[in-house]
């Protein structure tokens, strides 16, 4: 299973984005997309956003589940208060383990967020952030 | 006064005579105006470290009364005692930290401040510009704070800091020399 990652600001524009593969049942945590795969990852994220977009009305949670879908990829979507889309594009529905990874992605955003010299919609470039939520992926997905 | 009774006189004030305020409250205001001086002065860190001392050295100036009033404290004997005041009383009472005293020179004049934990720097990751990590004391207030304090009991130091856990350093560390004993020096034209 490989997941492909990313938060998108509140103007659509992309703040954060990874790629990682399971570390359940003997994964090694490495994505496995295929090459021409991979440039379409970020295209089925974004075009799920107004899908995402009308969702959010719909439900009364933060967490969406999965909201879109192409071929046999799903996307799962986390939108925060502050309108700041999580979204994980999966290959096989895992609806509880997702729940837990944006939780905790969500506290790591929330703590970004806190620090001053950081701004709403500006990229996370934090070598310590992109580390934490690699352990999170390790740790749930 | 002996260290482990500052560290009760801390202790004791600390639980009865304080009104508390939530941390993330000052966290984020003190990140806020670190934040905002960075804007105003457009990146010169130098500047900003400047600013921050002066605006510690103007609170020092009034916290010592505030402090005093608190605590009931006496003249201290030297300036080692002065040391475990500042750490075991004075940043208990206004922080909830107790940075541990070390590094004495011989000569009894300088030692160092040895912050486990800062409040003032939760959550804060400097700006990655590659000169910010190398330039900007994002704590320099506190070094304001013990100058201004200091100047109102009669002691001139220098206060900086030496190295910072938000710079990548292994701890923070401020450096604190006592330049000389201000004596009571008469007001100018009455002689």
């Amino acid at each position: 299973m490989s997941f492909y990652f990313a938060i998108v600001g509140t103007k659509d524009n992309p703040i954060y984005e990874a790629e990682f593969g399971t570390s359940k049942q003997g994964g090694d945590g490495v994505a496995r997309f295929r090459e021409e795969q991979r440039s379409m990852n970020q295209f089925i994220v974004h075009s799920s956003l107004d899908i995402v977009e009308e969702v959010q009305w719909a439900t009364p949670t933060m967490y969406m589940k999965c909201v879109d879908k192409f071929n046999n990829l799903q996307v799962s979507c986390f939108l925060t208060a502050g309108n700041i889309k999580f979204l994980l594009l999966h290959d096989q529905k895992a609806d509880d383990a997702i729940r837990q990874f944006f939780t905790d992605v969500y506290d790591l955003y929330t703590k970004t967020l806190m620090n001053p010299f950081y701004e709403v919609d500006m990229r996370i470039t934090s070598g310590v952030f992109d580390g934490k939520v690699k352990q999170a992926a390790k740790k749930y997905l | 006064m002996s260290a482990t009774k500052a560290a009760r006189v801390g202790e004791d004030v600390w639980k009865t005579r304080i009104d508390k305020v939530n941390a993330e409250l000052v966290t984020l205001t003190y990140g806020s105006i670190v934040a905002q001086l960075c804007r105003d002065f457009e990146g010169d860190y130098l500047e900003v470290n400047k600013q921050l001392e002066k605006m510690g050295y103007n609170i020092g100036l009034r916290l010592i009364e505030d402090f005093l009033a608190k605590t009931n404290m006496g003249k201290c004997a030297n300036f080692r005692e002065t040391a475990e005041t500042i750490a075991k009383v004075g940043f208990k009472v206004f922080l909830n930290i107790t940075p541990t005293v070390a590094n004495w020179t011989t000569d009894n004049k300088q030692f160092s401040l040895i912050f486990e934990e800062n409040p003032l720097a939760d959550f804060v990751e400097l700006p990655d510009d590659g000169r910010a990590q190398n330039e900007l004391w994002y704590s320099n207030m506190l070094c304001g704070v013990l100058r201004g304090t200091l100047e109102m009991v009669q002691m001139q130091v220098d206060a900086h800091f030496a190295s910072d856990i938000l710079r990548g350093n292994e701890v923070t560390e401020m450096r604190v020399t006592l330049v000389r004993i201000i004596d009571d020096e008469l007001p100018p034209g009455e002689d």
